[in-house]
């Protein structure tokens, strides 16, 4: 199995760190060439119009639309959760480049600004036992999701923090600012 | 007070304790929640890193931007290249440009506040922006004393020339450093100074043993207790990105190279023939850093750059970098 961590923008770094404690040896995707040599990707958290952008841009866009959840497992991570949706609410103005492979409906900057960002524990049992650490910067929501696609977490209000449908995993949060491996071993398992 | 937590700093006097407000604001979500931590004060900043951050002075420049792929925006009135030309005392941006920008995109958006002027920090707070600039580019307000960043909810970046500098500035509750440059110069060497200076303190730093820390943190005036976890941690604890002078794609990736963890672009864009293209292409370099011939491709035909300047030419007086305390 080789996992890769897409290194386009946002926080790739923290998502390696996590994956060789866990004993893997992530590969940083910036290129088709190199995404064409993993079966596990991660799409971290960043800012959801430059990844989408440069995707775009080095033809990364179309390749993933093929493989995602089929012989490619990905797990997108806040950012990574907005480019998987079919359906992203608040788009930049003129829309923004997408993978929309995954059948949920997200709304970008759910909770408003960087005032906003918080924290809190989650009690998700999909990913073992005991609450996450749940880290949410200018988070996006889960506002919908399909027939075909499991609710993992949700906050106590009931809003949707993490889904999985069939070897596509989003989270709206970040595990992989925690020190817990819970969600990145879940991920490796699909 | 930062703490090194075998992987993760953590900044407990910075943790505000949970608000009725706070909770009230989100509905019920439970009594545990915290907003404004430092963990997601310097969690904007990591999702920030790889990118660029450009300097804007109208919602069009800010859209220009956004298209181009860059990761947020700093609001302005003026760029620093025009602060620099046309001198008098630069303060923080009219609140109505600022609320105007941030309608126009959906990335975070900055702005400055002077060096010092806490009341303006709260102006840029009370308008819902997503982090402040605490910045020698405007005219300092305090020759003494830097804003007490633990005060406020927003998240702040500051500039730094040597790690003595960034880690008192942490200390005062940045959440995100950056190198100082010489900005509006279109001038890197400033840039290069710094961030140079940061990586050799922080290599040497982690050769010392603890007697020696004690005699360190004194000689560059930061918190021992601090200085021990860098040292231990062999990093930051905040991200640390470049600003100042940084005109071509091929200075953005200089940068990079050199470890610094994203770019602040000011003058550079907006001062340059072609700006659209040249945002795209300082995004494109940025990220493909360690790829000369992609960083070939796209410097190709991007127009003129800004007019730069030779920093011995620059009064003393007038250089940026050596505000700051």
């Amino acid at each position: 199995m080789t996992v890769g961590v897409l290194a386009l923008q946002g926080d790739f770094r923290e998502h390696s760190a996590i994956l060789r404690q866990l004993g893997a040896d992530p590969l940083e995707v910036r290129l088709p060439r190199q995404l064409a040599s993993v079966n596990h990707l991660i799409i971290p958290g960043g800012e959801s119009t430059t990844i989408g952008r440069l995707l775009a841009l080095y033809g990364m866009l179309e390749p993933l639309r093929a493989r995602a959840g089929r012989d490619l497992a990905v797990w997108g991570t806040c950012a990574g959760a907005i480019l998987l949706a079919r359906e992203i609410l608040d788009q930049k103005q003129g829309g923004q480049p997408t993978l929309s492979v995954m059948d949920i409906t997200v709304r970008r900057n759910a909770y408003g600004g960087q005032l906003n960002s918080f924290e809190l524990p989650i009690d998700a049992p999909a990913f073992g036992e005991g609450p996450l650490h749940g880290v949410f910067i200018r988070a996006p929501l889960i506002e919908a999701v399909g027939q075909g696609v499991e609710v993992l977490a949700r906050l106590p209000d009931g809003a949707i923090i993490a889904a999985r449908q069939g070897r596509l995993l989003a989270t709206t949060f970040h595990p992989e600012l925690t020190a817990d491996a819970r969600v990145h071993r879940y991920f490796l398992e699909l | 007070m930062v703490e090194y937590l075998g992987n993760q700093f953590r900044c407990s006097r910075s943790r505000p304790q949970v608000s009725d407000a706070a909770v009230g604001a989100l509905g019920n979500r439970g009594e545990v929640m915290e907003k404004s931590t430092w963990t997601t004060r310097v969690g904007l900043a990591q999702m920030l890193k790889g990118g660029v951050i450009m300097d804007v002075v109208t919602p069009e420049q800010a859209r220009i931007a956004e298209e181009a792929g860059a990761v947020a925006v700093m609001a302005l009135e003026r760029v620093p290249a025009d602060i620099r030309a046309q001198g008098g005392v630069a303060r923080m941006s009219d609140p109505e440009l600022i609320l105007a920008i941030k309608a126009a995109v959906t990335i975070p958006v900055m702005a400055k506040a002077r060096i010092g002027h806490f009341v303006e920090a709260q102006v840029l707070e009370a308008l819902g922006i997503d982090y402040i600039d605490e910045s020698e580019v405007l005219t300092p307000a305090d020759e003494e004393h830097h804003i007490n960043k633990h005060k406020f909810k927003i998240p702040f970046v500051c500039g730094c020339k040597n790690i003595g500098e960034g880690l008192r500035r942490i200390t005062e509750g940045a959440a995100m450093l950056r190198t100082k440059g010489e900005a509006g110069t279109g001038n890197v060497v400033e840039a290069v100074r710094h961030a140079r200076a940061v990586n050799s303190e922080l290599r040497r730093l982690q050769s010392l043993d603890e007697d020696e820390l004690f005699v360190y943190a004194k000689n560059i005036q930061a918190s021992y207790e601090l200085v021990k976890q860098v040292a231990a941690a062999g990093r930051l604890p905040v991200v640390n990105f470049a600003a100042g002078g940084i005109a071509t794609p091929a200075d953005a990736a200089l940068m990079m190279q050199l470890g610094v963890d994203g770019v602040f672009v000011g003058s550079g864009i907006f001062k340059s023939g072609d700006p659209a293209k040249r945002a795209r292409a300082i995004v494109e370099a940025t990220t493909h850093f360690n790829d000369p011939e992609i960083i070939a491709r796209v410097s190709k035909s991007l127009g003129e750059p800004m007019v730069g300047i030779e920093i011995s030419k620059i009064p003393a007086e007038q250089l940026m970098a050596q505000r700051g305390w």
